[in-house]
């Protein structure tokens, strides 16, 4: 079985062994209890809030509350659907938008290549709340885009589509959605640009050499090559974008409420923690579900 | 083909196999029981599970360290103090006046958020390292109730008594023990007449039922306002309304919701789009809209007919905070009527304390004379007080007041 490269030493297994019993725990050990004070023991919490009773004032006992989960779900499926609506809708037009882009970057920028990663980066360097309000100004109605909207008859279009209510295109589905895109669009692009820089150019010319169309090559040969890239850049985007409420809350109405913004007037509005626990459970368990299910049909477990 | 099955029937390793699947089976029972023991510790018993709710509950007091720390830590509301370029100049003069150093700081964004920030704090029996901060009636309710305030040394503010007879004793704090006023607010109706094709929008029913507005009204997440103003305008008493009367109010708001009429609700975020149009009209508060008139002095603004609906921030000491002499120091300085006329020159908000009014006749006639900063006593008879609320009204009419909002 073992496989001989020239060139590399055999490894002095005993030596390994012996320096290797305590160094990957001690490495592990800062990581192991970050998550542990940081996200296990605030999972416990937070499940046990869920299946708790009470209110603010006498507080809050735990007893099997399961009546939590069937009245989060019963008042706010709604909103649920929602927000994997919105996301999936967002994460589609980052992957259309995101494609393309990173192809241009990894193998058509030449010298510029290190510049626009920067640029796809740069948005980052502002705060998340400036960048989603910036979008106020943009849209807003008497602004250039909206005017240029209206005149070309596109805001037509989308109020035919439902996704804007009236001639304004700020609170409104539209706007949510455009924010999320933009807000994530970079988690999308560099895991993809990653995947495609890795590509060999030289499968584009045996798929020319073997007689395959642009559409052949990019279904048969560049789209299987960057699913990695396609798989993690997705998830980067959907699982944030699912449970975002800024983008809602500043370009939306109140008809693109997100579920974001029910456990969060659940939390500080209506002081209900067992009630919005549970609704954070579920976002939880049905993200982790979606995304199993999605990892399994893109059958790429060991590729992301 | 032996070689492959060869694994399949031999009896040893399938033993092995059993038993591991056992001990595996077995440490995870062992797992999930130790983490129900573990979901079941977490519950947070309360203070007094059996003690009538409502009954409030005894502040604590940590020792005051004001005489060695000159020094006061305020939490206030952002744009609710006069300003000088990057300073506060009646901050500045305390200062200089009592040699007591202000830690002013402009985090109190919205009640329920800073109810949140500071409720573990003060559930644990802590210190928020804060001294002083500025809580709306309602809020100040709550926190009396569950014992998270210190009376107030009215020895150190004898300038208290100019507080406006008609705040003196307010339901939720008679005889003023716990909390000062630092300035009142009125909620009424704003519009931009570019965006409502230049008519005027007086009331609630225009706003939540005119369908040119479609898609651009906003109303307030604050409760007591926005439903306030719908229960007035159907002829209810805001110091009388029953439950079935909120939630009748509430009926017509979440149609005017569900037919699209209304775009947002906001806090104090709802000045910019009106000043740019982008909102034809809106629930707003009195001193934003002096704001917005500023900025777009086409901006009007209704206090409705059928009535408006009041309310203060007040100034409140928290349990446990290390300089209360000097928070209380600070608030006498504060109930100086010549010190309150700068603030409220600048916040245009209506303040708390008599006299304000002949001070600014004289330094700024036209503020003076402005009727949402000094309301004549005809406008203050349409003012109304939205009553206290029960806890369990409290937790109901919340519930169906978010689950409008975030519906």
């Amino acid at each position: 079985m073992a496989l001989v490269v020239p060139g590399v030493r055999p490894v002095r297994r005993r030596a390994v062994r012996r320096r290797g019993t305590f160094t990957p725990l001690i490495l592990l050990a800062p990581a192991m209890l970050w998550l542990t004070v940081f996200f296990v023991v605030p999972t416990f919490s937070l499940a046990s809030q869920s299946l708790q009773t009470g209110d603010i004032d006498n507080g809050f006992v735990f007893a099997w509350e399961f009546q939590n989960y069937a009245s989060a779900l019963g008042r706010y499926w709604p909103q649920f659907l929602r927000s994997l609506l919105y996301a999936g809708t967002a994460t589609v037009i980052t992957l259309l938008l995101g494609f393309p882009l990173a192809w241009f970057m990894a193998h058509r920028s030449g010298k510029f290549k290190t510049m626009l990663l920067v640029l796809v980066i740069a948005p980052f360097f502002t705060n998340f709340l400036i960048r989603t309000l910036a979008w106020q100004v943009i849209l807003t109605d008497q602004g250039w885009v909206s005017n240029v909207f209206r005149a070309t008859g596109i805001t037509g279009v989308l109020h035919w589509l439902g996704m804007v209510p009236n001639d304004s295109l700020m609170g409104s589905p539209f706007a949510v959605i455009a924010g999320l895109a933009y807000n994530f669009l970079p988690f999308m692009v560099l895991p993809l640009y990653t995947s495609l820089e890795r590509l060999d150019l030289r499968f584009l010319d045996a798929a020319g050499d073997l007689y395959a169309n642009g559409w052949q090559t990019f279904w048969k040969v560049i789209w299987p090559l960057s699913l990695p890239g396609v798989v993690s850049g997705t998830l980067l985007t959907f699982i944030p974008a699912a449970g975002d409420y800024i983008n809602s809350k500043l370009l939306g109405n109140t008809q693109t409420v997100m579920i974001g913004q029910v456990i969060d007037s659940q939390f500080l509005r209506v002081l209900d923690y067992p009630l919005a626990a549970a609704l954070s459970f579920i976002l939880m368990a049905t993200i982790i579900f979606m995304v199993s299910l999605y990892v399994r049909a893109a059958g790429t477990e060991e590729l992301v | 083909m032996a070689t492959n099955r060869e694994p399949e029937f031999n009896p040893q390793l399938a033993a092995f196999a059993r038993s591991a699947i056992t001990r595996r089976t077995a440490l995870g029972g062992l797992a999930a029981v130790a983490a129900t023991g573990f979901l079941a510790a977490c519950g947070t018993p309360g203070k007094a599970p059996t003690a009538s709710a409502g009954a409030s509950k005894t502040p604590l007091s940590a020792p005051d360290l004001s005489d060695t720390e000159k020094v006061v830590n305020w939490s206030n509301w952002p744009a609710y103090m006069d300003v000088d370029g990057n300073k506060h100049p009646t901050l500045d003069a305390f200062a200089k006046e009592t040699g007591i150093k202000v830690n002013y700081n402009e985090d109190y964004n919205d009640n329920d958020e800073f109810f949140a920030k500071v409720r573990p704090l003060l559930e644990g029996g802590q210190d928020t390292g804060r001294d002083l901060w500025c809580s709306t009636d309602w809020m100040v309710a709550r926190m009396i109730r569950l014992g998270y305030l210190q009376p107030l040394d009215k020895t150190n503010i004898p300038n208290a008594a100019n507080l406006e007879p008609t705040l003196a004793n307010v339901e939720f704090d008679p005889g003023r023990v716990y909390s000062l006023p630092w300035q009142s607010i009125f909620a009424g109706i704003g519009y931009n007449p570019k965006s409502t094709g230049g008519r005027k929008i007086t009331t609630m029913d225009q706003l939540l039922h005119d369908a040119t507005l479609k898609g651009k009204v906003t109303l307030l997440t604050e409760m007591r306002d926005t439903v306030g103003l719908v229960l007035m305008e159907q002829g209810k008493k805001l110091d009388s309304f029953t439950a079935e009367d909120f939630a009748a109010a509430l009926a017509v708001i979440q149609e005017a919701k569900d037919a699209g009429q209304i775009k947002a609700f906001t806090g104090n975020d709802f000045r910019d789009p009106l000043v740019k149009g982008d909102t034809a009209a809106c629930v707003g508060w009195t001193g934003d809209f002096v704001q917005a008139k500023v900025d777009n002095p086409s901006v009007g603004y209704a206090l409705p007919e059928t009535g408006f609906t009041m309310s203060s921030d007040n100034l409140v000491i928290p349990a446990m905070a290390q300089h209360k002499k000097n928070a209380e120091k600070l608030i006498n300085y504060y109930y100086d009527p010549k010190v309150m006329a700068e603030v409220v020159a600048y916040v245009n908000y209506v303040g708390p304390v008599v006299g304000l009014k002949d001070i600014l006749l004289k330094s700024d006639p036209a503020m003076a004379n402005n009727e949402l900063i000094f309301p004549t006593a005809e406008t203050l008879a349409r003012g109304q007080v939205f009553r206290s609320l029960t806890v369990e009204e409290e937790t109901s009419f919340n519930r169906q007041f978010q689950a409008l909002v975030t519906g």
